[in-house]
């Protein structure tokens, strides 16, 4: 079994600006992601060959591209993998250029949540349905994707003996950083610094967790441009190179076996394992110089510096509360923001994470560059603890 | 001989005081409360919940026919009976029955049990009584109406109690009613349904009874009577000799209300809950008539009563007081209010509900033969072995469990909100992710024993929709 470290390279990225986009149509949006990625590596549109495009809920087939870019009768793909649908644009397309069937071709992603006048995810319960087991029935808890995180949090402070105001302290401090960062990202949904004291106080959402341990709802479009690794330097003098692309899909085990601790979600666990043998990382704490992770709710960003093997089981607490991931931190995680404050267009949210990383490498992230990178990950999931997909991606310089 | 086998009932944990709804009228503060069924409770979950009391401990394939009785059945067209024996895991060939528009609901579907048995068609019966009656805002029948469920098994064997006598009186009279078009119960002038209706059927009717099987008054233990009110059960009751205060059954006024056909059902079970052996008992309900019943207890009862049974007794005691008044309007769709920002509730799939009739309706999950890990719902391929079509059938329904881990989620659209989220873990293994109902807030803690309780999770598309939710062991 090859891997597919070192076969592809992204050589130009697009990301439009996240939030409420009230002023953009999906078209728009995908127009100025599309056009700024090829920009960024110096094509000429004609030049793709053949196009994955990652919606979630905001449309159906490669149409959704196909007519807003003008790709003349080329192939295109569409993929949905939830919250992770971005990742999977950017992995099949680098899967059919590893394949060697194209030189030139486009991962695309996009979302248009807030023309729909609801508050939080504007996805109906026929979705939720699926994941839950017993489709068509409505035979399901009533919730919302919060409450679903915040079973997680509850346990996870039980297990491991933290008070649950103590605990929720310490998902402010995760807000907390990432508003910091928030404010460095031009792009960025939210762009506005908060204290502990502001998101202890905000508005219970799902319990233990309040407003500002959940991430924006955003509209918002990321593209990249990917080719042949032996091709990429003919593009630009500084191409990312992907390291790893692996994906694990949970088999709803937390759902059905009663053995599975709600502390965290494996799937994450499983997919870091896999990305760190592809791309070559023993050491993933040192060797990695900055992470995009999947924070949809702070308490999945705290477990997921254990599942990523950043911190050991339980000791995420520690990594908080000496600022391990701030942006000047030992490991920066969520530098431009992350899903909290940059925003979350469901389909788009794995190609930003991988734009973040990419401006990163090249050194061109302005006032939030971290010092010498050479590894970046982005980690994206799909669904809820328990039932979830997480994609990984690794890249390099 | 038919008898009574076994008895079970149901008080909704939720109390309303009459003060809070008189006083929101600009009222004076009226004294004692109503059991007011929570917004995921109907007929027919009352029915199961007194079902379940009953059948501790009885095997329900022995049971051969099923009566409901209620007047507010959730569907105009279509059985309830079914949907209860089907949530019960009672065998398909059993005799089902719905037993309707009348008060007197419940003691008639005792007496088409009874000639079940006596015509030997059924060996075993069971009976379930449920009501939720509405009145109009502001109204006497609002103040009055509970809500409440009892159960009765009846069979020729292990009698607890064994009925004697029957005596049935039919009368034609508008005095309390609802149309198929009405919502809200309504009635005609309280002096003349008195004089003409319940007065004077009650005394025609226990008269009647008491002469055919020449007994007195003085050779009942107890006399239980269905009362519209607080006061109307003391005057018949006086007119035919008994005395008020040792020989008739309290009617349950003051704290839990007129459940309507399920109220003479529910205050036999508090009779049986105190009887002893030889105690005679006498039964009469109201509606378009009445049914009169002597019973004589044997002394058997003395083993159902020291069974783990709930009953009027346990289910009394543990009560939760409801905030506001408004909160049961709400419950009872009876104020609009603003909806949740979030997209309309999907309506479910005839196909699919019919496909999970016993996963959903019985809680039947699987267990796998090969690691032994019982799992919700059925697998067809093991999670933890991944064994393939190595399962026997697993009823969750009756097993302890604890609270895994939980939210109270503001966001989910709800009628109670917050809505409460749950990871359930059944004793022996085994998960189910549910809501949890009958909670307070404060006492929702990691760890903490739960049950399972069947309630109504959806209307939607005229179809309502039930599940299983998980809620505090009431004790």
């Amino acid at each position: 079994m090859e891997s597919i470290k070192d076969k592809v390279a992204i050589i130009g990225m697009g990301c439009t600006k996240f939030g409420e986009n009230w002023d953009m149509d999906s078209k728009d949006m995908v127009i100025e992601a599309a056009y700024e990625a090829y920009e960024d590596a110096g094509i000429d549109p004609k030049d793709i060959q053949a196009a994955w495009m990652g919606t979630y809920m905001s449309g159906y087939t490669g149409a959704m591209i196909a007519e807003p870019l003008k790709l003349m009768y080329k192939p295109v793909t569409r993929v949905e993998n939830m919250c992770a649908t971005g990742s999977e644009a950017l992995r099949n397309a680098s899967y059919a250029v590893a394949a060697g069937v194209y030189d030139v071709v486009l991962a695309i992603g996009f979302e248009k949540l807030k023309d729909n006048g609801y508050s939080g995810l504007p996805d109906s319960e026929v979705v939720a349905e699926w994941f839950m087991g017993k489709p068509d029935t409505y035979r399901l808890p009533t919730f919302s994707t919060p409450a679903q995180f915040a079973l997680m949090a509850n346990r996870y402070f039980a297990k491991y003996g933290i008070d649950p105001e103590e605990g929720r302290e310490l998902l402010a401090k995760i807000a907390v950083k990432n508003h910091h960062n928030g404010t460095l990202s031009p792009k960025a949904h939210f762009q506005r610094e908060i204290t502990i004291e502001q998101a202890l106080k905000a508005p219970m959402v799902a319990y233990p967790l309040g407003l500002y341990d959940c991430c924006g709802v955003s509209d918002g479009a990321a593209a990249a441009i990917v080719t042949r690794a032996d091709m990429a330097s003919s593009f630009r003098d500084d191409p990312i190179y992907i390291k790893s692309l692996e994906i694990a899909q949970g088999p709803r085990e937390g759902a059905l076996n009663s053995e599975w601790g709600y502390t965290n979600m494996e799937e994450t666990y499983r997919a870091g394992i896999a990305a760190y043998k592809e791309a070559g990382i023993t050491n993933q704490r040192k060797e990695i110089s900055i992470a995009e992770v999947h924070d949809c709710f702070s308490i999945t960003e705290m477990t997921i510096y254990e599942d990523l093997q950043f911190s050991p089981r339980g000791k995420a607490k520690e990594d908080i509360e000496a600022g391990s991931f701030a942006l000047d931190g030992e490991l920066p995680i969520n530098t431009d923001g992350g899903l909290k404050c940059f925003g979350h267009p469901l389909g788009a949210s794995g190609l930003r994470m991988m734009y973040e990383v990419y401006k990163q490498l090249q050194e061109k992230a302005g006032p939030r560059q971290v010092k010498n990178p050479s590894l970046g990950l982005s980690h994206n999931i799909g669904g809820v603890p328990g039932s979830g997909v997480c994609s990984l991606i690794i890249a390099g310089n | 001989m038919v008898g009574i086998t076994s008895y079970g009932a149901y008080i909704p944990i939720y109390r309303l005081s009459r003060a809070d709804i008189s006083k929101s009228w600009g009222g004076p503060a009226l004294h004692g409360e109503k059991a007011v069924a929570n917004f995921d409770e109907d007929s027919i979950t009352l029915s199961v919940a007194a079902a379940r009391d009953c059948m501790n401990g009885i095997d329900p394939k022995t049971i051969d026919s099923l009566y409901f009785a209620s007047t507010s059945s959730p569907y105009k067209e279509k059985q309830a009976a079914a949907t209860i024996s089907a949530v019960l895991d009672m065998k398909s060939e059993i005799f089902s029955m719905d037993i309707s528009q009348s008060l007197r609901a419940g003691t008639n579907a005792i007496a088409a049990a009874m000639d079940s048995i006596n015509s030997n068609s059924a060996k075993n019966a069971l009976v379930c009584a449920a009501d939720i009656r509405l009145g109009l805002p502001n109204g006497p029948r609002e103040l009055a109406y509970g809500d409440g469920a009892a159960a009765f098994t009846l069979g020729s064997e292990n009698i607890i109690a064994t009925i004697d006598g029957r005596y049935s009186i039919s009368d034609e009279i508008i005095d309390v009613w609802r149309s198929d078009k009405d919502t809200y119960l309504r009635s005609w002038e309280d002096r003349f349904i008195k004089e003409k209706g319940y007065n004077k059927i009650v005394f025609e009717a226990v008269s009647g009874a008491l002469k055919k099987y020449n007994l007195g008054p003085k050779h009942f233990s107890k006399a239980v009577f269905y009362s519209p009110d607080s006061r109307a059960v003391g005057s018949v009751a006086r007119k035919l000799g008994f005395d008020t205060k040792t020989q008739v059954q309290d009617i349950m006024y003051d704290t839990v209300g007129n459940t309507g056909a399920a109220l003479a059902p529910m205050l036999l079970v508090g009779a049986l809950e105190e009887a002893k052996p030889g105690d005679r008992l006498l039964l009469a309900s109201y509606g378009d008539g009445c049914d009169v019943f002597i019973l004589t207890v044997t002394p058997e009862i003395e083993n159902i009563q020291a069974k783990n049974k709930r009953g009027i007794k346990v289910h009394l005691k543990s009560k939760k007081m409801l905030t506001s008044y408004e909160k049961y309007l709400r419950w009872r769709d009876i104020i609009s209010v603003e909806p949740a920002p979030r997209p309309p509730l999907q309506v479910p799939s005839a196909v699919a509900l019919w496909r999970d009739r016993k996963g959903g309706l019985a809680l039947y999950g699987s267990k796998c033969k090969n690691c032994g890990l019982p799992q919700y719902p059925a697998q067809r391929i093991c999670i933890k072995c991944q064994a393939k079509d190595e399962f026997e059938d697993y009823c969750f329904a009756n097993r302890k469990a604890i609270l895994f881990t939980f939210s109270h989620d503001n966001l989910a659209p709800a009628i109670d909100p917050p809505v409460t989220l749950c990871v359930v873990n059944f004793d022996g293994g085994g998960r189910i992710q549910c809501d949890m109902t009958d909670r307070e807030i404060k006492e929702v803690k990691v760890d903490m024993p739960v049950e399972m309780t069947f309630r109504k999770i959806r209307y939607v598309g005229g179809i309502y929709d039930y599940w299983w939710k998980c809620m505090p062991p009431r004790e």
